[in-house]
C-alpha cells in the first residue's frame, strides 16, 4: 500500500461514495449546530417533510447571538437574537437532537463545547456552519466549516458532497521561548503563508513544539488554520489526546474504548506520504506576536514597528496603506508604542482554561489601566466554573474585568458586545477584519498572555517584561 | 422540492434591466429565521410607499398580475449579492419562471436550487414574450420544460435552452439532498460498515 497521510486515512474511511469525476459523499460522524446559521436549514426539512438522517451525531448549542451579561438568565432582550435562540430550542426539540440551552452551565462556544463533552473524537469527521469548526483538527478529526444549504444537506443525509483536497505539512520544530504560545505559533505560521497560502489544502501541524502543546493549545493553532486559507488543519492524536478525552461524558468506554484506542493509533502519517506543499518554522524563532492591520497575515512581532506600505508588493501595497489608516496607525510607529482602550479574551481561539490561567498569571495582585474596558468572556459554562473554582475569576475582577457568561460575545459583536468607532481593542479571538468588533472598531489580535499585559500598561505591549 | 413540470399562468412584464437582489429583497429582511414567507416583502421598495400602502403603478399590484406566476424582465436580472433571499422571496410570491436576455450568475444557480426556472432568450423572442406579457390576465402563456418550449397566448411557439442535468433535477424535484437521497443505498451501506468497524461513533 502506498504511504499516506493523515487526512488521506480519515478521508478514506469516511467515503460513502465516489463518482466517476472524483466528486465524493463524504459521511459525517458529528454535525454541530448553533442558532445563526441553521434555522433555514431546518426549515428546509420541515418543507420537504424530511427527519434528521442521523440526530444522536447532532448536537445544537446557541453561542453567537447571545447575551454574555448575568441578566440574560431573565430572558434576551434583543427580539432577533431571542428569536433566533428560540428557534434553536424548538428544532432540537422537534428534531430530536442533543442539546444545551442558553442556561444549562455546559453552554458555550460550540467549538468549545463539542470537545469538552467529548463529541469530537480523533479520526472523526466533524462539520459545523461555522468557519472555525477547524478547531476539532486538534484531535486528528478532519473538521471542516460548511454554508447553511450545507447544514441542511448533512442534517437530511448524514453527508457532504466534497472533493478531496491537497496535502500539506506545517512543521514546527524545537522548542517555543518563554511568553511564547500557541496563538502566537499560529499567528506566525499564517503571517508566513498569508490568508491564501493554505487555500486548496488540509494542514496537518506537526513537529516538536506542536507535541510539546496541550491540547488546548493544539486548539487554538487548528482554529486559525482557516485563516490561512486551509480546508482544515490537523494535529496527529497522541498521548496528550487520548489523556483528554477519556472519560468525558460521550467519549467511549470500557472495551468500546480499548477498540477505538487501537484505530486512533494508526493514525498518523506514513514515512514517505506525499505532501504538495510544506513549511517548516523554528520554534525558537517565534516571538509574541501582535496584528497591526485588518486581515489576520498582518502578522509582527511585538518588537517590530508598523511597517511601511511602499515596502509591500503588488496588491498588497494599497491593501496596507487601506489598513494602516483604518487602524489610525502610522508606519515606522513602535507597536509597543500602540495605546489600547478595550480588552477582550474569550472567543473559540481562546476562550479556554489554559488561556484564562495564562491571563490570569500575568494579572495575578495587579489592576488594568485606568479607564480601560476589559471583559473576559469564557468559552463554556464548565471553564467559567472551573476558573471560578480555581481563583482565577477572583484574579480577573480584582484586576478590573469585566467577567461574563459564555458566548461569542465580542468575538464577532452579533450580540451587544461591541466596539464603538474609533476604539482600540486588544483581542484574543481571530480575525481583525474592518468592522468585526463593531463598525469602526480597530482590533489586534494577540495571545491571552499578551491581552492580559495589554490591559496592565494600556499599550500593546511585550509580555516578557512583566514575566 | 416539488418536481417542476409545466407551468401555464400569467406572465407579468418587467422590462427594467440590471434588477438587482437589492431592488428584489432589500437588506433589512435578511435578518429572518426563515426562507419562506418573504413573498409579502418581494420587491418591496417598488411595490410599497414609504407609508407602507402599495403603489398602484407597480406591476404586481395590478389587478391583472397579482398571480402573476412567469416574470419576464430585462436584461442582466438578479445582479448583486449572493443572498438566496432573492429566489426564496420569488418562489414564495408564486413566480415559478423568470425569462430575460440574461441573468447574473450566483442568482441563477440559486434559482434552480429552489426550483425556480429561469430562461434565457434571444432578443428578438424577448421582445415578443414582453409584448404578450402586456396582455394581462387573460393572456396565460405556457411553459413547458420537458418540451423546452414557451408558448404565447397566441399560440406562438419559443424553444430554448437547458443544461440536462438542471432539467433532470427539476423535472423531478431533485435537489442536492434530493440527487443525494438517491444514494441513500449507498449511505446505508456506509453505515452499516462503519457501526462494525466504530461502533463507538
Ligand atoms: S467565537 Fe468567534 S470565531 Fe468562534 S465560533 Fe464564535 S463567532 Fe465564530
Amino acid at each position: 500500500m502506498s504511504p499516506k497521510t493523515l487526512y488521506d486515512k480519515i478521508w478514506d474511511a469516511h467515503v460513502a461514495h465516489e463518482a466517476d469525476d472524483g466528486t465524493c459523499l463524504l459521511y459525517i460522524d458529528r454535525h454541530l449546530v448553533h442558532e445563526v446559521t441553521s434555522p433555514q436549514a431546518f426549515e428546509g426539512l420541515r418543507m420537504a417533510g424530511r427527519p434528521v438522517r442521523a440526530p444522536e451525531k447532532t448536537i445544537a448549542v446557541p453561542d453567537h447571538n447571545v447575551p454574555t451579561t448575568a441578566d440574560r438568565v431573565n430572558g434576551i432582550e434583543n427580539p432577533e437574537s431571542r428569536i433566533q435562540v428560540e428557534a434553536l430550542d424548538k428544532n432540537a426539540k422537534d428534531f430530536g437532537i442533543h442539546y444545551y440551552p442558553v442556561n444549562d452551565v455546559r453552554q458555550g462556544i460550540v467549538h468549545i463545547v463539542g470537545p469538552e463533552q467529548g463529541w469530537t473524537l480523533p479520526g472523526m469527521t466533524v462539520v459545523c456552519g461555522d468557519s472555525h469548526t477547524a478547531t476539532h483538527g486538534a484531535f486528528g478529526a478532519l473538521a471542516h466549516g460548511i454554508g447553511t444549504s450545507e447544514v441542511e444537506h448533512v442534517l437530511a443525509t448524514q453527508t457532504l458532497i466534497q472533493k478531496k483536497s491537497k496535502n500539506m505539512k506545517v512543521e514546527i520544530t524545537g522548542k517555543l521561548q518563554p511568553g511564547v504560545t500557541a496563538k502566537d505559533i499560529t499567528l506566525a505560521v499564517i503571517g508566513e503563508t498569508g490568508t491564501a497560502g493554505g487555500t486548496g489544502y488540509v494542514i496537518e501541524y506537526c513537529g516538536e513544539a506542536i507535541r510539546d502543546l496541550s491540547m488546548e493549545g493544539r486548539m487554538t493553532v487548528c482554529n486559525m488554520a482557516i485563516e490561512g486559507g486551509a480546508r482544515a488543519g490537523l494535529i496527529a492524536p497522541d498521548e496528550t489526546t487520548y489523556e483528554y478525552v477519556k472519560g468525558r461524558p460521550h467519549a467511549p468506554k470500557g472495551a468500546q474504548w480499548e477498540a477505538a484506542l487501537t484505530w486512533w493509533k494508526t493514525l498518523y502519517t506514513d514515512d514517505d506520504a506525499h505532501f504538495d506543499k510544506v513549511i517548516t518554522l523554528r520554534g525558537e524563532d517565534i516571538a509574541p506576536v501582535v496584528t497591526w492591520g485588518t486581515s489576520p497575515e498582518d502578522v509582527l512581532p511585538i518588537t517590530a514597528t508598523v511597517p511601511n506600505p511602499e515596502d509591500f508588493e503588488g496588491g498588497k501595497v494599497d491593501a496596507a496603506r487601506r489598513s494602516i489608516e483604518y487602524m489610525g496607525l502610522e508606519a515606522g510607529q513602535k507597536l509597543s508604542d500602540v495605546e489600547i482602550d478595550t480588552v477582550f479574551i474569550g472567543s473559540c481561539t481562546n476562550g479556554r482554561i489554559e488561556d484564562l490561567r495564562a491571563a490570569a498569571e500575568i494579572l495575578k495582585g495587579k489592576k488594568v489601566k485606568d479607564g480601560m474596558r476589559a471583559m473576559v468572556v469564557p468559552g463554556s459554562g464548565l471553564v467559567r466554573a472551573q476558573a471560578e473554582e480555581e481563583g482565577l475569576a477572583e484574579i480577573f475582577k480584582e484586576a478590573g474585568f469585566e467577567w461574563r457568561l459564555a458566548g461569542c460575545s465580542m468575538c464577532l459583536a452579533m450580540n451587544p458586545d461591541q466596539l464603538q468607532p474609533g476604539e482600540r481593542c486588544a483581542a484574543t479571538s481571530n480575525r481583525n477584519f474592518e468592522g468585526r468588533q463593531g463598525r469602526g472598531g480597530r482590533t489586534h489580535l494577540l495571545s491571552p498572555a499578551m491581552a492580559a499585559a495589554a490591559a496592565i500598561t494600556g499599550r500593546l505591549t511585550d509580555v516578557r517584561e512583566l514575566m | 422540492m416539488e418536481k417542476f413540470d409545466k407551468v401555464h399562468g400569467v406572465a407579468a412584464p418587467m422590462p427594467l434591466i440590471n434588477i438587482d437582489t437589492d431592488m428584489i429583497i432589500p437588506k433589512v429582511h435578511l435578518k429572518t429565521i426563515k426562507r419562506s414567507g418573504l413573498g409579502v416583502v418581494l420587491f418591496d421598495e417598488m411595490r410599497y410607499h414609504d407609508d407602507g400602502q402599495e403603489n398602484e403603478e407597480f406591476v404586481l399590484n395590478k389587478p391583472a398580475y397579482r398571480q402573476t406566476e412567469i416574470l419576464v424582465a430585462g436584461d442582466n436580472f438578479g445582479c448583486g449579492s449572493s443572498r438566496e433571499h432573492a429566489p426564496w422571496a420569488i418562489k414564495d410570491f408564486g413566480i415559478k419562471v423568470v425569462i430575460s436576455t440574461s441573468f447574473a450568475d450566483i442568482f441563477f444557480n440559486n434559482c434552480f436550487k429552489n426550483g425556480i426556472l429561469p430562461i434565457v432568450v434571444e432578443e428578438e423572442h424577448h421582445t415578443i414574450l414582453m409584448e404578450d406579457a402586456h396582455k394581462g390576465e387573460n393572456a396565460r402563456m405556457t411553459v413547458h420544460l420537458e418540451d423546452q418550449q414557451i408558448t404565447t397566448s397566441d399560440g406562438v411557439v419559443i424553444e430554448f435552452d437547458i443544461d440536462p442535468h438542471r432539467k433532470h433535477c427539476l423535472l423531478n424535484g431533485l435537489d442536492d439532498i434530493g440527487l443525494t437521497m438517491e444514494k441513500d443505498h449507498h449511505i446505508d451501506k456506509f453505515e452499516d460498515h462503519a457501526s462494525q468497524a466504530r461502533p463507538w461513533v
